[in-house]
């Protein structure tokens, strides 16, 4: 186990300086560590009403009702934590690991540390962050919310999240990832470990809701064992300066399934490069990437990838992209990589301007045209999270129709 | 109600209507007749106002104002409906979320039952409808907007016998709601402009006054019934030979 550790640390310090894959490069040394402690929050109610409401943005719920449980993650600490629902384990990432020896093997395997320096960062932190387990044959009634929350101005946060779903378990996750308001300024490193065993369940919904001069560098790697499944919704509607991210589903049990859905806005001066990868890694797997994206002035890069492995293999990717004013960019790159025969990949990706048909064809009963493009551009994103849980479809609609119409 | 004076329409540069002259009544119902290709569904769209038609000449009337210029938005809320043939699809709208858009006060789900559409409303509006049920659609978001006057591009194309009766009472139904009798019509009546190929609608509605439009312009115009008869039994041809000796 020793060496484990001096390897891994090893292998992070030669990646300290490594730039990533894609993304602008952001110089860690801007920014102060955030700091490792903070006052424990019992009840997120007690918390002033301005953060109450950014909480509420991304769908964390601070009277905790319709959750099972809540964990918030202020700067590099975690200030709460607290469970009802029996079927749960929910604790800090650091809790976890001395409370179970073993969880060291689900640490660090699945994301390299030496992946780029905001990995190497992360790890040489030792960050903190959520743990959540279901155990074998258990479900949890209600989501676990967690929120990751950057507290002060000119700080980086570093996160580390392991998610473990035990054979036929079955778990839904809001996370909210935010900024208290007053913050402009700030880094988020965020590395997830998902483990869906088989015949598990696994649906991660993702809110992102910065601010204008935020770095955003999550790095995810989901495992899906036989049967399966794992859906994200990752929702991105508001101004950051730059989000790079790149999750990956590993399909590695026969017949596990994915579906991954990506909305975001890309405003004036954000830069989004979205993508989602699955790699089918045995017979009869199964994965969706859509991703449906607008930019009123940004620029974004949808990328999707799929990389069939296995026989039986099915996957499709959709990149739909808008671009609203003559300002912002749109780029649609869609990869697919077929290793073995009998698999079936394919993809379907479009950018441009909304169709005229479609807006006059609304018009002509009557709606003027900012209603006409609003309800179109609300319907474009709506088709990128079907299928996620009602209230929080309510939420997020009610997101999308503050900014799709305060553009 | 409706009156369009030596109208000539392009699109892209292409002539597609010249000197065309038409009119319907308040409380009147009109046909319009035609070959494929003669500019039925272009003078329908250019009425309604779609932006891709540019008017070169002459104008269009609508309770006397000259709406030529307006966009279709300001002519949809004058009064004006279209039941388009071939309607974008929408992808991400519900129709039950379109119709409640449109209908101001009226309860969507009572028009969607009377339409037979209730299994519909959670559907995306007209991705992959049947050609029947893009009628029913068009005629149930038509229902909610409540025109003055229904422009009805081929109502009846693409249906089925059993709901092509369904699609023609709820257009008979439409065009006289509200009139305790047919003498009330002019002057509280719609006004409708259909385009039929085949006459069916006919035997569901009571046309006021036929035109038949050929090669870009109105050949001639009269008795919508006796015009069916003469279209079935001697075509089109006829109409453009008997153009030319006038």
């Amino acid at each position: 186990m020793q060496t484990d550790e001096v390897n891994l640390k090893k292998r992070a310090e030669s990646a300290v300086e490594k730039k990533a894959a894609f993304g602008e490069d952001i110089e860690l040394e801007k920014f102060e560590e955030g700091s490792r402690v903070s006052r424990p929050i019992e009840d997120l109610q007690t918390l002033d009403e301005e953060s109450k409401r950014t909480l509420l943005q991304v769908g964390v719920v601070p009277s905790e009702e319709g959750r099972s449980g809540s964990l918030l993650v202020l700067d590099n600490a975690v200030s709460h934590s607290s469970l009802k629902d029996k079927n749960v384990e929910l604790m800090s990432t650091q809790k976890a690991l001395e409370k179970y020896e073993w969880l060291k093997d689900y640490s660090w395997k699945l994301v390299s540390v030496d992946t780029d320096k905001y990995t190497a960062k992360t790890y040489l932190e030792n960050a903190d962050g959520y743990f959540i387990r279901v155990p074998a044959g258990k479900k949890s009634s209600l989501p676990v919310q967690t929120c990751l929350l950057l507290g002060r101005d000119k700080v980086f946060q570093t996160v580390h999240n392991i998610v473990i779903v035990e054979e036929g378990a079955s778990l839904d996750i809001i996370t909210g990832c935010t900024a208290k308001k007053g913050v402009k300024e700030g880094l988020h490193l965020g590395i997830s470990e998902m483990y869906v065993k088989k015949g598990a369940t696994l649906n991660f919904t993702m809110i992102h809701n910065w601010a204008e001069q935020i770095g955003v560098r999550p790095r995810t790697v989901i495992k899906v064992e036989e049967g399966g499944t794992y859906v994200s919704n990752y929702i991105c509607l508001k101004p950051v300066r730059s989000v790079q991210t790149y999750p990956t589903v590993k399909l590695e049990g026969e017949g596990a399934v994915t579906r991954l859905n990506t909305i975001a806005i890309a405003h004036p001066g954000s830069e989004l490069d979205l993508g989602s990868r699955a790699i089918f890694n045995a017979p009869g797997t199964k994965a969706e990437l859509i991703s449906r994206t607008i930019t009123i002035g940004g620029r974004i890069v949808a990328r999707g990838e799929m990389i069939g492995n296995a026989k039986g293999a099915k996957g499709h990717l959709e990149c739909k992209g808008l671009v609203l004013t003559d300002k912002g960019s749109q780029l649609a790159i869609p990869i697919l990589e077929a290793n073995v025969d009998d698999v079936e990949l394919t993809h379907e990706a479009a950018v441009g301007k909304i169709a005229k048909d479609q807006v006059e064809y609304l018009m002509a009963r009557g709606l003027t045209e900012d209603e006409a493009v609003g309800m179109i551009v609300r319907g474009f994103l709506d088709v990128g999270i079907r299928g996620i849980p009602e209230e929080l479809k309510t939420e997020i609609e009610n997101t999308i129709t503050q900014t799709a119409f305060g553009m | 109600m409706l009156k369009i004076e030596d109208l000539t329409v392009e699109v892209n540069g292409k002539l597609l209507l010249h000197d065309v002259n038409l009119e319907v009544k308040r409380g009147y119902t009109n046909v319009l007749f035609g070959p494929n290709g003669a500019g039925k569904s272009a003078l329908m769209r250019t009425i309604m106002g779609f932006s891709e038609y540019r008017v070169v000449k002459g104008r269009i009337l609508f309770n006397r104002t000259d709406i030529t210029g307006l966009p279709v938005d300001e002519r949809a809320r004058l009064g004006l409906g279209i039941m388009m043939q071939r309607p974008p699809d929408m992808s991400g709208i519900k129709l039950k979320d379109l119709v409640k858009v449109l209908s101001k006060g009226t309860n969507p789900e009572t028009l969607a039952k009377n339409l037979d559409m209730k299994r519909f409303m959670d559907r995306d509006v007209n991705v992959g409808f049947s050609g029947g049920e893009i009628k029913r659609s068009e005629l149930l978001q038509l229902a909610a907007q409540n025109p003055s006057l229904y422009l009805l591009d081929e109502p009846e194309s693409g249906v089925d016998l059993v709901s092509i009766e369904q699609v023609g009472m709820t257009i008979k139904g439409l065009l006289e709601e509200g009139l305790n009798c047919p003498g009330e019509s002019c002057e509280k009546g719609k006004s409708a402009l259909i385009i039929t190929h085949t006459g069916q609608i006919l035997d569901y509605v009571n046309a006021d006054r036929g035109y038949i439009l050929c090669n870009g312009t109105v050949m001639c115009s009269g008795n919508p019934l006796k015009m069916l008869e003469e279209i079935k039994s001697r075509g089109y041809e006829e109409c453009i030979k008997c153009r030319l000796m006038k």
